[in-house]
């Protein structure tokens, strides 16, 4: 017979609470350490980069833009430096990110995920924007305080106060943001004066925005539900990877210090964690490390620090939690040696990818053709007979000149015996080798015919090669294709 | 119907009430943000009525608000178009044909615009690439009926050929054989002898010097001396090795019995001037311009 089941069975149980949890505010302490004193660091050093860098000015001659580092969307070019790639050498951004990809993984089998504590732009910002916090609001204790009590005037305006320079900071991202795509001094002055183009202020909009909600509100909330990373990461890492793990061997179990003193000194193996808390009140995500390695830790080393101020106040060892694995767990648990192996296959395997492609790009980079040629068969016709007899092919031929400079080009071509080479619009100096000027900084398309003394009876096609050779410097370039007989 | 707030026992939420073999339906409404965007788009709708064109009517339409029509819009683009041209073209429009061809950013802009007016223009008897067809002759080699400096092309363009206009090449192949002109084997002679002029193989056997005499005495006054053709008349070359319409022995003896007189249309009023001149440019540059 049939038994009677519930709906609540069925359903496996709470089908009535809402998959929806609500985000519990997170007041993160304010610490100091060895950490928080590389946190800082890397935060100057990546925001001095993106803010200041579109500043630099670099001098590549007449008639080119004299900044470092700008993406000329109007005239198609990215300027890098001494370096200036066309649209067709995309190719090397694609290489940039293979590469950004691998440091990543080989960061991640070594330090587990030290980009999300340390490189990070959501981390950067939200640090720069919790500094900010502290600075108008006070730490954890006042900011608890006063979140729990009645909006006071005073509070008000601290609060306030904390918004503004938020929004500044959020403003001042998106105007920089923009200064990599157009001269920025220029720029700089157009956007003051309201001349700037719409797309300028739509796009520090959206920037600032973005920025502001990010950094300031969204905060945590990124990493653990929008970000991708921690998914990925996990099924990359492995057991060797360095982790900021609490050294559960040394911590369990937890004790009090007055407690833990008395029973040490009765010679009982007692945990050094006190239980202070101070580790997740110091987190940014707003967990408790002390529960294994988990999703929401960015590795950002803070409740190292936290721990470690304890640790020397209570006078024990330091380092209860640190950059560690499980491995190392076990085996001083079994009474081994700490083990750390930067060096096994997969970090080697990362690093030779790293050095591989960086060799391919370096090498394609330095040995970049700055003289290109491109050729296209006339398709209909595909080849005209002269009067005389002759057979005739027309071809578009596309001179690429990637030089600051115009510079003079002698036409070549090696095809069917006694070919002819003329180019239209062209007077040739000699007849068999036109020569012509092209523009700098510039591709020069031009129709090209050759013209060959070739009768029915010989083959078909016939491999032709133009060649074309700078008068002044002797580069090179070549481009082949078929001589077509009708 | 059953009253509106029975509750469901199982669980425990209301039901609309509706009942079928034992199963009720629960009661679970739209989301709210739904109905609202859904009223949002009804109210859109009735803006929509007012602005745009909307209603059919017997005989016309309801113009909305705006006055919106789809051509109005594209004429105005097309007029943004021809604005937009206009400095570039007029630029066209003043320099002479050697001009044009001696600026590099002209030729190219005349080739451009060239290549585009062809395409809807003359692609249909010429072919896309200018390659030509039987009796529509290939404007990429280097023989030319009237003639392929930019100047003739240029007027080729304009009045055409047999067009009918007032400045049109004239001149025909006249039919020797329908008018009664030439017999039958007189024809066959003089093909062949016209065959030898340009060094093709002769029928075995036949007179040589008949079809010479053939040629000079009906064939000279237009196609020359030796056959050299006439830019004038448009009469062909006939010792190269391009022919309009075959240069095998029936095309030669259909051509002289019953004449040829291809028709090019003229451009002239159908075209703008500096449209034509971009014409004229974008042949010559095909490769076969003199």
């Amino acid at each position: 017979m049939t038994k009677n089941v519930t709906s609540k069975e069925l359903m496996g149980g709470d089908d009535d609470l809402p998959l929806y949890a609500p985000q519990k505010k997170i007041y993160p302490q304010r610490v100091s350490g060895t950490f928080r004193r590389i946190k800082w660091g890397l935060m100057a050093l990546c925001l001095g980069v993106y803010y200041l860098l579109p500043l630099v000015r670099w001098n590549r001659g007449l008639g080119a833009p004299d900044q470092a580092v700008l993406i000329d969307f109007q005239s198609q070019r990215f300027y890098f430096f001494f370096i200036e790639l066309w649209p067709q050498e995309f190719y090397y951004f694609t290489g940039l990110l293979i590469l950004a990809a691998f440091t990543l993984f080989l960061m991640n089998a070594l330090g587990g995920r030290i980009w999300c504590g340390y490189l990070c732009p959501q981390t950067v910002w939200t640090d720069l924007f919790y500094g900010v916090e502290y600075w108008s609001e006070g730490d954890r204790r006042a900011r608890i305080k006063a979140d729990a009590g009645p909006l006071t005037a005073a509070r008000l305006a601290r609060r306030a106060l904390k918004q503004a320079i938020w929004l500044i900071i959020a403003w001042w991202t998106g105007g920089a943001w923009v200064l990599y795509f157009s001269d920025a001094p220029t720029l700089v002055r157009d956007l003051a004066t309201f001349q700037a183009p719409t797309i300028a202020y739509i796009w520090i909009g959206i920037l600032t925005a973005s920025t502001y909600l990010l950094a300031g509100h969204a905060r945590e909330q990124v990493c653990l539900y929008m970000c991708p990373w921690p998914r990925i990461q996990a099924a990359l890492t492995d057991e060797w990877a360095l982790n900021v793990t609490y050294k559960y061997d040394r911590g369990e179990p937890r004790c009090s210090v007055k407690k833990g003193r008395a029973q040490r000194a009765l010679g009982e193996k007692i945990g050094e964690c006190v239980d202070c808390n101070q580790c997740v009140a110091v987190c940014p995500t707003g967990i408790d490390i002390r529960n294994g390695a988990q999703l929401g830790c960015i590795q950002c080393g803070l409740c190292i620090d936290a721990c470690d101020t304890v640790m020397k106040r209570i006078g024990r060892p330091m380092r209860l939690i640190g950059y560690d694995n499980d491995i190392n767990v076990q085996r001083r648990t079994s009474g081994k040696t700490e083990l750390f192996k930067p060096v096994r296959s997969r970090t080697v395997v990362y690093a030779a990818l790293i050095t591989m492609v960086c060799t391919v790009m370096l090498h394609a980079l330095l040995t970049r053709s700055l003289l290109d040629l491109n050729v296209l068969h006339d398709r209909n016709p595909v080849a005209v007979k002269l009067s005389a007899g002759a057979i005739r092919n027309g071809y578009t031929l596309r001179f690429i000149n990637k030089r600051g400079f115009d510079r003079v080009i002698a036409v070549d071509v090696d095809g069917p015996a006694n070919a002819q080479i003329h180019i239209v619009g062209v007077d040739s100096v000699t007849p068999d080798r036109p020569m012509i000027v092209l523009a700098r900084d510039a591709t020069t398309e031009l129709r090209v015919l050759v013209t060959a003394p070739v009768d029915e009876t010989v083959e078909k096609t016939q491999p032709v090669k133009f060649r074309i050779t700078d008068i002044g410097l002797g580069e090179v370039a070549s481009a082949t294709d078929h001589f077509v007989t009708p | 119907m059953s009253q509106h707030n029975d509750t469901d026992h199982i669980s425990g939420r209301s039901t609309t009430g509706h009942e079928w073999d034992g199963i009720e339906e629960l009661n679970t409404p739209l989301p709210r943000w739904w109905v609202l965007t859904f009223y949002a788009t009804i109210i859109w709708a009735f803006g929509y009525w007012v602005v745009y064109p909307a209603w059919p009517l017997v005989s016309g339409y309801t113009a909305g608000v705006l006055h919106y029509t789809n051509r109005a819009a594209v004429t105005a683009n097309l007029a943004q178009l021809e604005a937009l041209r206009g400095e570039k073209m007029k630029a066209l429009g003043t320099a002479s044909l050697a001009e044009i061809e001696n600026d590099p950013a002209l030729l190219a802009l005349a080739r451009a615009r060239g290549k585009t007016v062809f395409g809807d223009n003359c692609a249909p008897c010429h072919g896309s690439g200018a390659a030509g067809a039987k009796g529509y002759p290939n404007l990429n080699d280097d023989d030319w009926l009237w003639g392929g400096t930019l100047d003739q092309i240029m007027q080729t363009i304009q009045f055409g050929a047999r067009s009918g206009k007032a400045k049109a090449h004239e001149g025909q192949m006249l039919a020797f054989g329908k008018d009664g002109v030439l017999k039958s084997d007189e024809i066959v002679t003089v093909a062949n002898y016209v065959r030898s002029l340009s060094g093709l193989s002769t029928r075995k056997g036949y007179d040589a010097a008949k079809g010479e005499k053939i040629f000079a005495d009906n064939c000279v006054a237009c196609h020359g001396d030796g056959g050299k053709g006439n830019q004038e008349l448009g009469a062909a070359n006939l010792t190269d090795k391009i022919w309009l319409y075959g240069s095998d022995e029936a095309t030669l003896i259909e051509t002289i019995s019953n004449g040829r007189a291809g028709v090019m249309p003229a451009w002239e009023g159908r075209l703008d001037p500096s449209t034509i001149k971009a014409m004229a440019v974008y042949v010559h540059a095909l490769g076969g311009g003199k």
